[in-house]
């Protein structure tokens, strides 16, 4: 560590204004903040430091989604020896496969975006900020395993550009950059993004695992729930398969050995990342809570009016919870606090519709067999108008007291 | 204000120091709708131009005798007659192109451009002047709709003017069409860039 420091206070002079480096100026400030906290103080007025800056926020985020990282990972390789055929499934192996399998997109996804804020930030004479640490590692995360790198790439520097930098950078977005990232892939090419053969790797990975049959299809549960056409709940269990073929339990629902985008499947390890938020403080507790509230109510409603033009209003309040990317979004997506509503009655009513909408598009619209992120960027939308309202409410009220 | 301006002005500064829809940002819906081709973005652009244009003149020819408080109606029943007449002309030679542009050709009616110019310049100048600022401000628009249309039809289809420019082994190699440069909200992506880019480079255009 000594030495590391002693390095970059050497390289110093070089990245100072008029020095050799100095092009490359914010990196070197990015990755000095990034290792050591700064020695620098305010030079004027009182300020209240907390220790929870927004480097150590990001770092902990990234911790709570290590659980669905290392389960993508595992699934990935699990849902590819199904695709073979296999009976026999080894742990390590298996990890090993998925790995390799995100792994370019983790890099694309960070080299693009980095790349894009380390320009902005040297050109604006700005620090690098940590924003794009999480976002980075959530891209690959909410996209199918088989997206094609390049697309990665374009999705990521149109997000990454006109949603946050046009903006001002981290903390002015008004949506979630991981997110309209996923959406532009998703409008923009549809036939990568969605269907039955894009959930699931099918090729070997540097020598690891075998090749899929030629015309393997894979679809999510979800896809398959739409397309069912099922007239009762029964019929519906029936249609929702693994890509083996059998039935998938409800066990294996929450346990996430489903095909999925990469990291969203697993319900544990959502919850896991979840309960790391919350403890950290980071999360809302309300928005979460909220959301699952919403979402609950909704997928009953629409399981006690269900009808066949409809399938997916005859799932379960249990199943809608944890199929999809719902879980996932509720629990990061919605709780970015940069986009969320900042009162904490806004917060309910963020959470809540948050819930209400993911289900009602998933269930009301065939052609959206998950309707989680549409709703979550409807919402980003939406939030300031509703704590604009929660606070003219609050001042409306207090006027009415003062008066009294 | 025609003699205070020359002629050349009138003309060349709605291409870019005054151009209706990046500096003016009037005529923003239509400019989303024709532009997903190029085709359909050229043909809007050359009806938009001839109506402006033969609106500005009659307009100017009959601005001493129309009264103030009936101005509006006037100008409305002279573009919609304008309008009708181009719509007809496409329906008879390019019928291909009308059905595309759809309702879009009778809608010049609503553009503001035209309203904005007649309000702006056709009442109180010489048929003339009136003639080139509507050549001129129609031709601004024209530019725009042609490159926003260029990126759009370019990236979202693979070809410029129905002609395939994105060779096919591009879409073996892995390469797609993005599907949302086809979408309006591209449109505004577009036409926001070329205001980014034009404002960067005029920048005493640059709100404070």
């Amino acid at each position: 560590m000594k030495a590391l420091k002693k390095l970059l206070d050497k390289a110093r002079p070089a990245f100072e204004e008029g020095g050799k480096l100095h092009a490359f100026r914010s990196v070197y400030e990015g990755m000095d903040t990034f290792l050591f906290t700064p020695s620098e103080t305010s030079a004027s007025g009182v300020h209240i430091h907390d220790s929870m800056d927004s480097k150590r926020t990001m770092i902990i985020v990234i911790c709570a989604l290590l659980p669905c990282l290392l389960f993508g990972m595992y699934n990935t390789g699990y849902q590819h020896w199904l695709a073979c055929g296999a009976t026999e499934f080894p742990f390590w192996t298996l990890l090993l496969y998925g790995f390799l399998a995100v792994l370019p997109r983790i890099v694309v996804s960070y080299v693009v975006g980095l790349g894009i804020e380390f320009t902005v930030a040297q050109w604006r004479k700005e620090e690098i900020q940590e924003g794009f640490l999480v976002t980075g590692i959530l891209i690959p995360m909410i996209c199918p395993i088989e997206t094609p790198l390049w697309m990665i790439a374009v999705a990521t520097a149109i997000s990454v550009i006109f949603v946050k930098e046009v903006f001002g950078g981290t903390g002015y977005n008004i949506f979630n950059v991981a997110l309209v990232t996923r959406a532009v892939l998703f409008f923009s090419y549809p036939a990568k993004m969605s269907g039955d053969g894009v959930f699931v790797s099918l090729s070997p990975m540097l020598g690891i695992g075998g090749q899929a049959p030629d015309g393997f299809t894979g679809a999510t549960p979800l896809g398959e729930v739409a397309a069912s056409g099922a007239t009762s709940h029964a019929e519906l269990a029936q249609a929702i398969t693994g890509i083996n073929g059998e039935p998938i339990s409800g066990w294996d629902m929450f346990l996430g050995l489903i095909p999925g985008s990469f990291g969203e499947t697993s319900m544990i390890c959502i919850l896991l990342g979840g309960l790391l938020l919350l403890m950290a403080g980071i999360a809302s507790w309300r928005i979460i809570l909220s959301a699952f509230a919403g979402a609950s109510l909704m997928a009953w409603i629409a399981h006690l009016t269900a009808t066949p033009t409809y399938p997916a209003s005859f799932l379960t309040v249990g199943e809608q919870l944890c199929l999809g990317g719902f879980a996932f979004a509720a629990v990061f997506m919605a709780t970015d606090p940069v986009t969320a509503c900042r009162t904490n009655v806004g917060k309910y009513i963020y959470g809540f519709l948050i819930g209400v909408v993911a289900i009602l598009i998933r269930t009301y619209n065939n052609g959206y067999p998950e309707g989680a992120m549409l709703a979550v960027l409807l919402m980003n939308a939406l939030a300031p108008l509703i704590d604009w309202c929660v606070v003219e409410a609050n001042v409306r009220r207090r006027l009415k007291r003062a008066k009294a | 204000m025609a003699d205070k301006t020359s002629y050349k002005d009138i003309f060349f500064n709605p291409f870019s120091k005054d151009n209706p829809v990046i500096v003016q940002v009037l005529g923003i819906c239509s400019a989303l709708a024709v532009t997903a081709k190029m085709e359909p973005a050229l043909v809007m652009g050359i009806s938009v131009i001839a109506v402006l244009a033969f609106s500005n003149v009659i307009i100017s020819l009959l601005r001493n005798t129309i009264p103030t408080n009936i101005r509006i109606i006037v100008q409305l029943v002279v573009v919609a007659a304008l309008v009708i007449i181009v719509n007809q002309l496409l329906i008879a030679y390019a019928y291909d192109v009308s059905k595309q542009l759809s309702v879009f050709v009778s809608l010049i009616i609503t553009n503001c451009i035209l309203m904005g110019r007649l309000e702006a310049f056709a009442m109180g100048n010489k048929p003339w002047p009136a003639f080139l600022d509507g050549v001129g401000n129609g031709i601004g628009y024209a530019m725009v709709l042609l490159i926003v249309a260029f990126f759009r039809e370019l990236l979202g289809s693979g070809t410029l003017f129905g002609f395939q420019v994105v060779p096919q082994c591009f879409y073996d190699a892995g390469y797609a069409n993005n599907g949302l440069m086809i979408l309006p909200p591209m449109a505004l992506l577009v036409v926001a860039c070329i205001i980014w880019v034009h404002r960067s480079i005029n920048k005493d255009l640059q709100e404070k």
